[in-house]
């Protein structure tokens, strides 16, 4: 129990990519015995594809024509 | 030393990064244009002080930070000061996780997706006050490492690690609250799933 504490704990880290190999190794032996915790990272993993995915924005053609001038002239 | 003629090559593909995180800073598609052709400017105009072989695009995220601080956040109105409600850890698995999956055997990202539309999501980050919103943006739309978020808000790590936390989790309570005001998630009765208790936060809580 003590280790779904810690995974929990540790899930955004993880995720992050900010643990040590060790303690990345750890988190992970632990997924792959505990299906709790693993649905519970899968969901925090896909809501994270979801949020990046909806935050994304055309730059308009207007604009990426006005910087690419403004530069040129800065030559 | 960076060279000025390759600024171009190597800064035009990042654009359609930074000015997402234009919209979201300044929350205004007018704004947002000035503040990426300004960062675009400035970006070349120092140049020279970029050192290759370093990540272009945190450094120019720097430079749109800056920029949006020390000229679009004054015209809009004071920095937000705004503090957050204390949220439990896993807010939204506790509410929306495996059920509807479970009954229809699709995958969580396929029902996550169809609940939250684009304009959901980005009103829901929009929504978050100013610290935790650039936090939350920088790590989970742009994928920028603790470290870099640092640097580019020039904020110590353990306080990048506590506004990611706690704006990671009144995200998830926005989005929860946009499922069930549009009807896409029941409100159990007390609010309150009844899943095993996890001890809260990481310790790098405020």
């Amino acid at each position: 129990m003590s280790d779904c504490n810690e995974t929990l704990q540790e899930l955004y880290l993880y995720l992050d990519g900010q643990l040590t190999d060790d303690d990345r190794a750890h988190i992970q032996q632990h997924l792959d015995d505990c299906s709790p915790c693993l649905e519970a990272y899968d969901f925090e993993a896909e809501l994270r594809i979801v949020i990046k995915s909806r935050c994304v924005d055309q730059v308009p053609e207007a604009l990426r024509a006005r910087i690419a001038q403004a530069l040129e002239r800065e030559q | 030393m960076a060279d000025q003629a390759t600024f171009a090559e190597q800064a035009m593909p990042l654009m359609s990064s930074l000015y997402s995180g234009a919209l979201r800073m300044t929350r205004n598609p007018a704004d947002a244009d000035d503040l990426v052709q300004e960062t675009y400017l400035r970006a070349f105009r120092g140049f020279g002080g970029f050192q290759e072989g370093t990540n272009l695009k945190a450094w120019m995220y720097r430079i749109l930070t800056n920029t949006y601080i020390n000229s679009y956040r004054a015209k809009q109105r004071r920095p937000d000061e705004t503090d957050l409600d204390e949220v439990e850890d896993l807010y939204l698995y506790r509410r929306l996780g495996g059920l509807e999956a479970a009954r229809s055997g699709r995958s969580a990202e396929d029902e996550l997706m169809d609940t939250f539309s684009e304009a959901e999501v980005k009103a829901a980050v929009e929504a978050l006050p100013e610290n935790f919103r650039m936090a939350v943006m920088l790590a989970d739309v742009e994928g920028f490492a603790y470290k870099e978020i640092a640097e580019i808000l020039d904020i110590p790590i353990g306080t990048v690690m506590s506004r990611l936390h706690r704006g990671r989790k009144a995200l998830q309570k926005a989005l929860y609250e946009y499922a069930v005001t549009h009807g896409l998630a029941d409100r159990p009765p007390d609010d309150r799933s009844p899943s095993e208790p996890v001890s809260s936060a990481t310790g790098t809580d405020r």
